[in-house]
């Protein structure tokens, strides 16, 4: 896990003043995220410094605030500058915001994942703001010959009330340049009572954009002279291209290259294919249905999903390989114990399939290449392109575009080295665009996992004994029950399968939430407890203290349950057919409890009455819209995973291949969700994904409260109607 | 290739296409209209949406060829600067999330209301049952498809009584 270091004593501001006028102010500091290297005192600053972030005044008063990570629909591209415009006391209609260019050594860290751009950057560009401001400050006090402490600014003007003078700050961008900026870690901070922007609603910057068409998005990216390609793989993952009639294909209309191009073994590089280019998108896709391919699938065509499973009851049956915990004496505990729960559960491999299709333009000039990618992770792509063209990344720029969705599929950027590759065989630039059945078949799914569960409860009704058998899981861990239950032994194997695999929001948390908060359910229902009060129960009763990699706070986690306890009218009567479920799970530092109420009708049709979400992200909420979007976002996508979502593998590739076939939650299905943040007072953290996983146990332990049938299997599918 | 003729937001044009390609390809590539997005290319996402003759279909799923003559709109047509009620609307409620499926959205929900001026949720759920949000904005969606309503009962420029709050009816 990163640690977030605060902002260090070493971190300062760099001040120039722009050609034709304007301040350009710019934070250098030790890079975040990552753990201070000793206190080896750098002898020049800027070997160890990396810039984090600009502003850039502008004489007639307008301020540019550059977003330094990929927006891939979470709000960072209006939520990060918001930080910055708050401190810096500047109206938010004066502000235009710019995606910054990828450019780590003056940007610092630039990605999306994790749910870390508010921790990353909330302290950093509170004090870039800060600092910033105080700067004016000091060149208005200078001019006054005042002190700066009897200043006050508002709306991008400085005050000095005794004497009734006021300057715009760009009326004192010449003096503020002249200005020693303050250390970072000195400069005095908004009381956040006073907070004019943050915390209040922001609409997202590019909506305009949006709601009239403009382009905006990878796909949407034309450069001069640029032809069109896609690219075809082996369906069964990692295959090798034999042969291919490339000289035929290459005579077909509109198309002016057709090679074969020889990948390495990874499946997230670069991969053997064939790639056509042509005049139009849809000249090289027609051209691919002539295409003839002789591909040898290797050890991977084997694997499926239904061997999968039956791997893993074979090795269920006997300790796995590897144990992840082991506290008091499980086996000893199950043998005492008056009662053994027993159950097995199950979860599917996942697509992400953001909306908008895989895509990357790419243009390779006098030995330089230029990149146009929607990706959450620009930098490791940079990485990837260079390694495998053998370019030096420093001759490869990268421009990040909005991306239609990320979800963790855009932290791979297969994509883009594939469409490197082709505009530097074939010579012109290139947008490579692949088909959502592309999409499909090559993936790098969200893990499928099989766990199988024994525990028991004493005459008090308390958990004693909690064994977890996990085959192919990809954290093998549990922040919860870990340390909650005296007995606890958790084992995991990872047997070989050849299907690429990836983060797919609220990676991990996503199928551990299910099971874990389902399987809890059991043991309260074994205990003829209310489930609600049994959780709050057993985080109430830590057994074993907290060791070093433990970050779970049991105290945030049981508020959050009797918020959503009370938001929810937890315990109310409720007509026949109808009942209520509760879970819980921490992930990416956010404590989430949420609460379904659902309905099943005679013949199994499921309706879902209500979502209520109770998050505890510390003690600021940046920009409720957002923050809103995000939180119902991740509830209702949890809700489509669990209602229908599941990829086949058979014979070593995918074999769903579009949404006719893989069902996504549509407008009919999506319930009203309420959203409540209890405020404590811990740093802010990120809520991209920590919504989701609890949503998925609540919605299937709710089914369980209206007719008694336990879903121990995802999808939910036609389970309720067998 | 054969030659083909329409309207397209208003403007006529003429393109030599493939006998096989759909509209949406025509107007990304050709037309370089790109607010139309390509989702899934077999009628399921709804991104493609465009109104022909004032219905909304699936560009990616309509022969260009099949549009000989007729006036198609994209979302870069429904209004000449932003304001048909849905646009306002969908501001107003700051609906997208990525944004990708929202012009698909605003072209099903614009052809909606020309032929519903007060629809009820169970009339948009029908209407916009075949457009994929994968952020999952339904909710935001169906009250901006309210609040259009009443914009659009309120004439060109005027507000309405405010955003609708979630709800079912
Ligand atoms: S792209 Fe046309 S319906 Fe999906
Ligand atoms: S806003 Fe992202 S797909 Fe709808």
């Amino acid at each position: 896990m990163t640690t977030i270091a605060p902002v260090g004593r070493r971190a300062f501001l760099k001040v120039a003043t722009l050609a034709g006028g304007g301040l350009l102010v710019a934070v250098y500091g030790p890079r975040l995220g990552v753990a201070a290297r000793g206190d080896r005192p750098a002898a020049d600053p800027l070997a160890d410094t990396q810039l984090n972030a600009f502003i850039r005044f502008h004489d007639d008063g307008t301020v540019t605030i550059l977003s330094k990570n990929p927006e891939i629909g979470q709000g960072v591209k209006t939520a990060l500058p918001l930080i910055i415009a708050e401190e810096l006391d500047v109206p938010w209609a004066k502000v235009t915001i710019e995606q910054a260019p990828l450019d780590p050594a003056v940007f610092g860290p630039q990605f999306a994942g994790g749910s870390t751009a508010t921790p990353l950057n909330w302290d950093l560009l509170r004090r870039t703001g800060a600092a910033a401001r105080a700067m004016l400050v000091g060149a208005a006090a200078k001019q006054w010959n005042v002190a700066a402490a009897t200043c006050t600014t508002a709306d991008a003007v400085v005050t000095h009330a005794p004497s009734g003078r006021t300057a715009t700050y760009a009326s004192l961008l010449a003096v503020a340049a002249t200005i020693t900026p303050p250390a970072l870690d000195q400069v005095p901070l908004k009381d956040p009572a006073a907070y004019r922007l943050v915390g209040k609603p922001h609409k997202d910057v590019d909506i305009h954009k949006i709601v009239t068409g403009q382009p905006l998005y990878g796909i949407d990216v034309v450069v001069p002279g640029m032809h069109h390609a896609v690219y075809e793989k082996c369906p069964v993952f990692g295959g090798k291209l034999v042969s291919a009639n490339v000289d035929e294909v290459r005579k077909l209309p509109g198309v002016t290259h057709a090679f074969v191009v020889k990948g390495g073994p990874a499946l997230d590089g670069l991969l053997d294919g064939v790639a056509i280019v042509a005049d139009s998108w849809w000249h090289a896709q027609s051209a691919r249905g002539k295409l003839k391919v002789q591909w040898d699938g290797g050890a991977t065509a084997a694997t499926s999903t239904a061997g999968m499973d039956a791997k893993a009851r074979e090795l269920a049956r006997a300790p796995l390989d590897k144990v992840t915990r082991n506290e008091g004496d499980v086996a000893a505990a199950l043998a005492a114990a008056p009662m053994v729960v027993e159950a097995q559960y199950s979860y599917p491999f996942i697509v992400h399939a953001p909306l908008e299709p895989q895509n990357t333009t790419a243009e390779w000039k006098d030995g330089k290449l230029e990149i146009w990618s929607p990706t959450q992770m620009p930098q490791p792509g940079r990485d990837l392109v260079a390694k495998t063209l053998g370019i030096p990344p420093a001759d490869i720029t990268i421009h990040v575009t909005r991306s239609g969705g990320g979800f963790g599929r855009r932290l791979k950027n297969d994509y883009m080295v594939e469409a490197a590759q082709i505009a530097k065989t074939a010579g012109v630039p290139v947008k490579l665009l692949w088909t959502r059945e592309d999409d499909f078949a090559h993936d790098h799914y969200r893990q499928a996992g099989w766990h199988f569960f024994r525990g028991a409860v004493d005459a008090q009704g308390q958990v004693v004994a909690w064994q977890d058998r996990m085959v192919y899981d990809e954290i093998g861990e549990a922040d919860f029950p870990s340390r909650f239950v005296p007995n606890l032994r958790l084992e995991v194997s990872t047997p070989f399968h050849g299907v690429p695999t990836g983060a797919l929001r609220a990676p991990g948390s996503n199928g551990q939430a299910f099971v874990v908060q389902s399987f809890v359910d059991e043991l309260a229902f074994a205990a003829r407890r209310d489930p609600l009060q049994f959780r709050l129960d057993m985080l109430r009763r830590q057994v074993t203290p907290p060791g070093p990699r433990d970050r779970f706070s049991a105290e945030r986690m049981a508020k959050v349950l009797e918020v959503v306890r009370d938001r929810s009218g937890w315990g109310k009567t409720l007509p026949k057919g109808r009942g209520m479920g509760v879970a819980f799970h921490f992930s990416h530092r956010g404590y989430f409890a949420e609460v379904v109420e659902a309905g099943v009708g005679a013949r199994g049709g499921l309706v879902i009455h209500q979502v209520w979400v109770v998050g505890d992200i510390g003690r600021q909420v940046i920009n409720p819209i957002n923050a809103e979007h995000q939180a119902i976002g991740g509830a209702l996508e949890g809700i489509s995973h669990a209602l229908a979502q599941e990829l086949t593998i058979d014979k070593g590739r995918a074999v769903e291949a579009n949404f006719d076939e893989y069902a996504l939650l549509r407008m009919p299905n999506a319930p009203p969700v309420d959203v409540f943040f209890h405020l404590t007072d811990n740093s802010p953290t990120g809520l991209g994904e920590p919504a989701l996983p609890p949503v998925i146990p609540a919605l299937c332990n709710a089914i369980f409260a209206a007719t008694g049938k336990r879903i121990r299997k995802l999808p939910i599918g036609n389970q309720l109607s067998a | 290739m054969p030659s083909v003729s329409f309207k397209v937001n208003g403007q006529r044009v003429n393109v030599d296409v493939p006998a096989d390609i759909p509209l949406l390809w025509v107007l990304r590539d050709q037309l370089n209209l790109k607010g139309t997005k390509y989702g899934c290319g077999v009628g399921q996402c709804g991104a493609c949406t465009v109104h022909v003759k004032g219905v909304p279909v699936r560009s990616c799923s309509t022969l260009a060829t099949s549009v000989a003559g007729q006036d198609v709109i994209t979302i870069e047509g429904l209004s000449a600067d932003g304001t048909h009620p849905v646009q306002r609307a969908w501001e107003e409620l700051d609906v997208p999330q990525c944004g990708y499926c929202q012009a698909g959205q605003l072209m099903t929900a614009a052809a909606l209301l020309a032929a519903n001026k007060k629809p009820t949720d169970a009339d948009i759920n029908a209407a916009m049952e075949g457009n994929i949000c994968r952020c999952a904005t339904y909710r935001r969606i169906r009250g901006a498809i309210h609040r259009a309503a009443e914009l659009a009962a309120a004439g060109p420029s005027r507000a309405g009584s405010g955003a609708p709050r979630d709800r079912e009816d």
